[in-house]
């Protein structure tokens, strides 16, 4: 028994190194974002004046309210829309799995290793002769196309494991498809449809390739979108920088220490997208 | 709730039976009614991947600017891709990136994963999953330009070599052509990392604790152990990660783009950077698409194997 409690030992250490690895770049830009604007401060250090400044100058010239207010947008025009078609579309292609339905289905599984690169440059094109260009729409459109692989893929793995009994109860009540659908199942799948939710808001928050190829206003695009032109405008000036970065980070890890559970639920489940 | 992965390939097996003993009108009306449910997806799948796809084949076969007239090129531009040294090293550079990102985050997750054997539970569970996941949750911006500091001339990583007397090996690390990529691929390797431990941790707390004790009374090392219990135990959570980094790194652009754009020369140019580049900065709109089905084709070949590996005897 001694042994294995030694191991236990030798696991937990490990754990905590991995964790201070993990932590280890935060604090480094933390220490930064403290410097005086503009100087070159070393990697990990307590700046003998912390500069809080920094972070109302770095808010401040990176309009982080207007980013908020247009993340959020892209966020709620993406993602209940997405999730809706989704468990539709999985609903349906449960109860129909074989045949066309079957064919149906394996259309949209074979868009889940597509990397978005792959499409990236008729999207383009395509946004262009649409007239949505440096739009949010650019964005968001395309966003909930690109999602449904997996997105089907999550609710009809979730729709093919409920019993069948559920339908066939309802159906003799005389409940018409559509409000089988709503009243009886919707309901039942909620936890499937969260985890969905949280995933896809996750990649819509942190979606960076669309809003650089099709959105060139950073006002108009996505907290990772926008990161990049910050990088890109004041990538010189370290503190500030930093202080951007991790102000323009903030959201995010509020809210994932909130519905911490649930997101790391979620992320282990949904690992399978990459 | 991780062999999902393993259903993309398996569920296309199993489910046909289920439905067969229903009656012919009853299918057909259930069929337009599933359909009809599947159809805003379908509609929004096709208008923004399928006829981008299609799009992105279309235009691989020619030669375009982007704003002229196209010429029908045939194959000439895959030809290009297989041939070209530049883009040959792009692609080489995708799987040496591959090798940083799956085989870091596999081999520390399988470590933690082996020597704990049980669950995280109670408070220091729950801090550990909160701290590992947080490369999971912040954008891969975020993570670059987080790591562009850490590898900065000033940053941590040549301070700490300062601080133990190494100070001949500190150096721009992402400006370096010897160590650019690997720099690159310890970026990933740090975002992939928690999730892969906290995949495999959660994974061995489902072997059954009998075997080990079974392997104990038959006098099996630890190694041993390792070797036939937790190894293959943990077959289905090892393709996850695998398929996971390794789509990660072909399909890379966000980190390479902040931490390094491609430099220094193309040391660490992915085919998703290239693709960006030929396509806007280049205008060989042609040769970028036709590079991108190439990176389409090549994750398939590169991802389907490992499901395939790893997919549980049932």
């Amino acid at each position: 028994m001694k042994g294995l409690t030694l191991d236990a030992a030798l696991a937990r250490l490990l754990i905590v190194v991995l964790m201070a690895l993990t932590l280890l770049p935060f604090l480094s830009m933390f220490s930064a974002a403290l410097a005086p604007s503009g100087s070159y401060p070393p990697g990990l250090a307590w700046p003998a004046d912390p500069q809080w400044a920094n972070f109302a100058k770095a808010f401040e010239v990176a309009k982080m309210d207007e980013l908020l207010l247009s993340s959020l947008l892209i966020v709620v025009g993406t993602v209940p829309l997405s999730v809706l078609f989704a468990t539709m579309a999985g609903y349906g292609l449960a109860k129909f799995d074989k045949g066309r339905g079957r064919w149906f289905y394996l259309v949209f599984v074979l868009g889940l290793t597509l990397p978005f690169e792959a499409v990236i440059t008729p999207l383009y094109y395509e946004i262009k002769a649409l007239g949505l260009l440096n739009t949010r729409f650019a964005i968001i459109l395309p966003l909930i196309g690109l999602y449904m692989p997996f997105g089907v893929y999550w609710m009809r793995t979730h729709f093919v494991n409920t019993p069948k009994e559920l339908s066939e109860a309802a159906q003799i009540d005389g409940a018409s498809e559509w409000k089988q659908f709503w009243l009886v199942h919707v309901p039942l799948a909620r936890p499937a449809i969260m985890s969905l939710a949280i995933l896809q808001f996750l990649w819509t928050w942190n979606q960076f390739l669309l809003p650089v190829v099709l959105v060139q206003d950073p006002l108009q695009r996505t907290m990772a979108g926008a990161l990049g032109a910050f990088q890109g405008q004041w990538g010189t000036d370290i503190p500030l920088l930093c202080a951007g970065a991790l102000l323009i980070l903030a959201p995010t890890i509020a809210i994932f220490l909130i519905f911490q559970r649930q997101f790391v639920a979620a992320l282990l489940q949904g690992a399978v997208k990459g | 709730m991780t062999n999902r992965a393993n259903q993309i390939a398996g569920a296309a097996q199993a489910a046909p039976a289920k439905s067969r003993r229903r009656g012919r009108g009853f299918d057909r009306q259930a069929a337009i009614v599933a359909l009809l449910f599947a159809a805003p997806a379908f509609i929004m799948y096709a208008a923004f991947v399928l006829v981008p796809l299609g799009m992105s084949v279309f235009y691989s076969l020619q030669r375009w600017d982007g704003i002229g007239k196209m010429r029908f090129v045939g194959l000439n531009n895959y030809l290009i891709v297989l041939t070209d040294s530049d883009l040959l090293q792009v692609i080489g550079n995708a799987f040496l990136l591959a090798a940083w990102f799956t085989l870091i985050p596999v081999v520390l997750g399988l470590a933690v994963a082996a020597a704990i054997r049980e669950h995280l539970g109670g408070p220091f569970g729950t801090v550990t999953r909160t701290i590992l996941f947080l490369p999971q949750v912040i954008p891969l911006v975020a993570a670059g330009i987080a790591w562009s500091w850490m590898f900065a001339n000033s940053g941590v990583v040549n301070q700490t070599l300062r601080g133990i007397g190494l100070e001949a090996l500190a150096r721009g690390w992402l400006g370096d052509f010897t160590f650019a990529l690997p720099a690159v691929g310890i970026i990933g390797a740090w975002v992939l990392l928690g999730l892969c431990t906290m995949l495999l941790v959660t994974g061995i707390t489902k072997i059954d604790p009998s075997l080990y004790e079974a392997a104990r009374l038959d006098g099996a090392g630890a190694w041993d152990e390792f070797l036939y219990i937790t190894l293959p135990g943990l077959r289905q959570e090892l393709g996850v990660c695998v398929t996971v980094t390794v789509i990660a790194a072909l399909a890379s652009f966000d980190i390479v783009y902040i931490a390094t754009g491609g430099g220094p020369g193309i040391q660490t140019t992915v085919p998703g950077l290239e693709i960006y580049r030929l396509a806007f900065a280049h205008r060989q709109v042609g040769l970028a698409s036709a590079l991108a089905i190439f990176l389409m084709v090549l994750v398939l070949v590169c991802v389907l194997p490992i499901q395939w590996l790893t997919r549980v005897r049932r």
